[in-house]
């Protein structure tokens, strides 16, 4: 099974029915496998006219209480980039695939890269909440199709599925769960009556119950800055108070959040922090390393967004060097410096020309 | 009629300036949605960005205020999501035209079962009176101070070319008509578009000398003609008049009802 | 470390190398119970340009889903050939279609120059199915998947009402496949 095909079972075994998306290379398997099946759930599949509109639209099918879901590349990223940010602000939970490919613009559209870290955090203009998931093999990809949808509904937010041409082109043999070991969380709906309902209102864990258009519950959605019952205003005490807590809702739940995934760290006195496919290569490197008697550990974040901070200084605490591979001009490296404190020599191996970095290239460095 | 029940009396007063023509457009929504019997729950009122976009706030239905020129895509969805739903989209003719243009033609192509309800004012009244899309040839915005020199689009020409099965065009001068249009659109299973001229006298008629709110009402009356009248004179003594009333009432499959015979269809192929 | 087998198949776009990847891929990884990898490199069209299909056959999991020290070549035009032989390691399996490929470049390879397309065309009557002919010579000269798993591969994967045809042309090839190898 092939990362895309992967990401579309994943996206169905976590209760899927809408997905509104526009051809691109190379995610387009994603619109084609959900095209198909869909229909044969009772779920709905529409092709639109652009990736603006196609964000538009999981947005809407997501506020009448469907799971909703969009897949793209590169340029059609950025296009989404505007409703993301309204998905964020009004708090409609919604998935968005980005199987990234060389950029900038047209770029490289068959080539892999991991170009696409910082825009899936701050493509969108303002101050604003996103998780972003980064899958590795073709097992993990069904696996955070399933989370990103879970944490989509759990958080109330926008959830980025950043997959690379690789991962979502790489066929291997994946055994999938059986439907009954998967954990599916869904929105919690209001409990008060409609008279009683403020969409917005300040809950004890920052997340405000949502209901669903159509319900009773007649409520205003806008990409305004809004006050508790959903309306516009400009009272600079009720904007501080949704733009802070939109953004905590994130921040609070850190630990729930974030995921990353370690190799050989316990001895190590030199750590790789690699995501995605070059987790891949680095994985191997840090293995063939071993064999020569390198002492190297593998530090992976699974989720991107928020950035794994703390595990990031605890390696940076105990290793001599952390080398940072990736397919593009240090995106994450920056973000290890950060978190490194200066406590340890982060090095970055970037690559951008449109070709994986491969083992022997990350344990030449770790040689060095 | 009682107004009031449709309305979010606490959202009053409005934003929209003295003179404004599109309280007059929102009566008249109200106005079909009355006669239509439908019930506040089973209706979502979407909108873009700008003046007229400011209406669903006042409406007490399930109300969705999106992205400039979007409207059209959040309601795709919202209609595909429960085809039960009444989905009525307001928007300006910037918003419609301009940014929205793209995602115009292609709800109208789709045939989707939403009403389209576009307050053409002619102007981008909220960000100060810049030009539009619909702008006439040598009319004044704050962007085109010598005059535009761009050709402006009939709005009710445009969803026809791109396939919408029923187009009407009427002013807030014959706001009577106007309800009826924007009923027959509502009750309409496709794609529907009622072009609503209203005026902005505070920005294009300021811009273009048009006089007071109600010299620019009156320029309606003088300036448009019903179809049936047109239809008895020759295009000549028509001259520039704007033509108002039900344009165009075809058959056509409806997405959404396409959609859910494809679904029996391919469950049926078991 | 384990065992490891690169296979590159390369060509122009539209050749059918990526559903014979697949096909090797799925034989080892699902029927022979190995783990396999297939991934893809290609030109933005989806006809013609350089275009090329990588599969990893292994007994451990498989990280990096590349070639880059290949076992077997396989090479349908001579820019293809040019361009990757490089990558092959010593003694490796080189496959041409001779009809394309005149050109051999130098090394130390076991080089196969076989009228691949010619043996569609004349043997099988269809010269589409060149890649699966190709298919089955690589499948006897390489010897990582067993010729029961790559016939069970192409039954899953080829379209409904060309089952027949495939499997014909794989045949051919195999038949071929071991002719080569008593020469050798």
């Amino acid at each position: 099974m092939q990362g895309n095909e992967a990401c579309a079972e994943g996206a169905l075994a976590a209760g899927l029915s809408f997905f509104a998306g526009y051809p691109i290379t190379p995610s387009s398997e994603i619109a084609e496998i959900l095209s198909q099946r869909l229909p044969r759930i009772g779920g709905r599949f529409i092709q639109m006219e652009d990736e603006i509109a196609s964000m538009g639209a999981v947005i809407g099918a997501s506020l009448v209480g469907v799971k909703a879901m969009t897949a793209t590349s590169g340029p059609g990223f950025s296009l989404k980039q505007e409703n993301i940010g309204y998905a964020a602000i009004a708090e409609i939970p919604c998935v968005i695939v980005n199987v990234m490919r060389g950029g900038p613009s047209t770029g490289l559209p068959t080539l892999p890269s991991q170009g696409d870290v910082m825009q899936a955090r701050w493509g969108s203009h303002g101050d604003h909440p996103v998780i972003v998931l980064a899958p590795y093999s073709v097992r993990e990809t069904f696996e955070l199709t399933v989370r990103a949808f879970n944490l989509a509904e759990q958080y109330r937010v926008p959830v980025i599925l950043l997959m690379d041409e690789i991962v979502g082109h790489v066929n291997e043999k994946v055994r999938l769960p059986h439907p009954s070991e998967i954990e599916i969380i869904d929105r919690q709906k209001p409990m008060v009556s409609p008279e009683d309902y403020l969409p917005y209102c300040q809950t004890e864990d920052d997340i405000p119950p949502m209901a669903n258009f159509g319900e009773g519950y007649r409520y205003h959605v806008t990409g305004l800055c809004h006050d508790e019952t959903g309306f516009p205003t400009n009272d600079p005490a009720k904007i501080n108070s949704l733009l802070r807590r939109i953004n905590r809702k994130i921040e609070r739940y850190r630990d729930d959040i974030i995921e990353v995934a370690e190799l050989e760290l316990g001895d190590a006195e030199i750590g790789v922090v690699a995501y995605g496919s070059t987790a891949r290569s680095a994985r191997r490197a840090v293995i063939m390393a071993r064999e020569e008697g390198i002492k190297v550990g593998l530090l992976r974040p699974v989720t991107l967004w928020p950035f794994p901070e703390e595990q990031v200084t605890k390696l940076a605490d105990q290793v001599k060097r952390i080398i940072v591979p990736e397919m593009n001009l240090g995106q994450v490296a920056q973000l290890v410096k950060c978190s490194a404190e200066g406590k340890t020599k982060v090095v970055p191996l970037t690559r951008v020309d449109g070709e994986p970095i491969s083992p022997q290239q990350i344990l030449d460095l770790l040689k060095k | 009629m009682d107004y009031n029940k449709y309305l979010r009396q606490d959202k009053f007063p409005h934003i929209w300036c003295e003179g404004c023509g599109n309280g007059i457009v929102l009566k008249a929504i109200l106005r079909a949605i009355d006669r239509i019997g439908l019930s506040k729950d089973e209706i979502v009122m979407v909108s873009g960005i700008g003046c007229s976009s400011r209406t669903p706030g006042y409406c007490d239905f399930n109300t969705l205020h999106t992205t400039h020129g979007r409207a059209l895509t959040f309601a795709t969805g919202v209609k595909m999501a429960d085809p039960k739903l009444t989905v009525i989209v307001v928007m300006g003719d910037g918003d419609a035209t301009a940014i929205g243009g793209n995602h115009f033609i292609h709800a109208a192509r789709r045939n989707i079962d939403l009403t389209a309800i576009i307050f053409n004012n002619y102007i981008y009244g909220m960000t100060g009176g810049q030009y539009s899309p619909t702008t006439p040839f040598g009319m004044h915005g704050s962007t085109a101070p010598y005059g535009s020199i761009e050709h402006p689009f009939d709005i009710s020409a445009l969803a026809q070319a791109a396939g919408s099965t029923f187009v009407a065009r009427g002013t807030v001068y014959h706001a009577l008509l106007l309800d009826k249009f924007i009923e027959r659109a509502i009750r309409k299973k496709g794609f529907s578009v009622v072009e609503a001229l209203t005026p902005c006298p505070i920005m294009y008629g300021k811009w273009n000398r048009m006089g007071t709110a109600s010299n620019m009402l009156k320029w309606y009356q003088g300036n448009t003609i019903s179809l049936k009248a047109a239809s008895t004179i020759s295009p000549e003594q028509r001259g520039e008049k704007i033509v108002t009333g039900v344009l165009v009432d075809i058959e056509k499959p409806e997405y959404t009802e396409e959609y859910n015979k494809l679904i029996e269809r391919v469950q049926n192929m078991g | 470390m384990g065992f490891r087998y690169e296979v590159r198949l390369s060509g122009s776009g539209g050749q059918g190398l990526i559903l014979v990847g697949k096909v090797l891929a799925e034989a080892a990884a699902i029927y022979d119970d190995k783990n396999a990898t297939q991934s893809q490199s290609y030109g933005p069209e989806a006809r013609g340009g350089a275009s090329r299909s990588e599969v990893i056959i292994s007994d451990e999991d498989i990280d990096y889903p590349k070639a880059t020290n290949i076992d077997l070549l396989l090479a349908l035009t001579q820019e293809s050939c040019d361009k990757y032989y490089k990558d092959l390691k010593d003694g490796g399996i080189l496959l041409v279609d001779s009809e394309y490929v005149t050109q051999l470049p130098r090394g130390n390879f076991r080089n196969y120059k076989v009228p691949i397309s010619e043996i569609a065309r004349s043997q099988v009557g269809k010269v589409l199915v060149a890649n699966i002919v190709a298919l089955g010579i690589i499948t006897e000269l390489s010897g990582v998947v067993s010729r029961e798993a790559v016939e069970s591969a192409i039954l899953s994967r080829v379209p409904k009402g060309t089952e027949e045809l495939n499997l014909k042309a794989f045949r051919v090839g195999l038949e071929k496949g071991k002719a080569l190898k008593e020469k050798d």
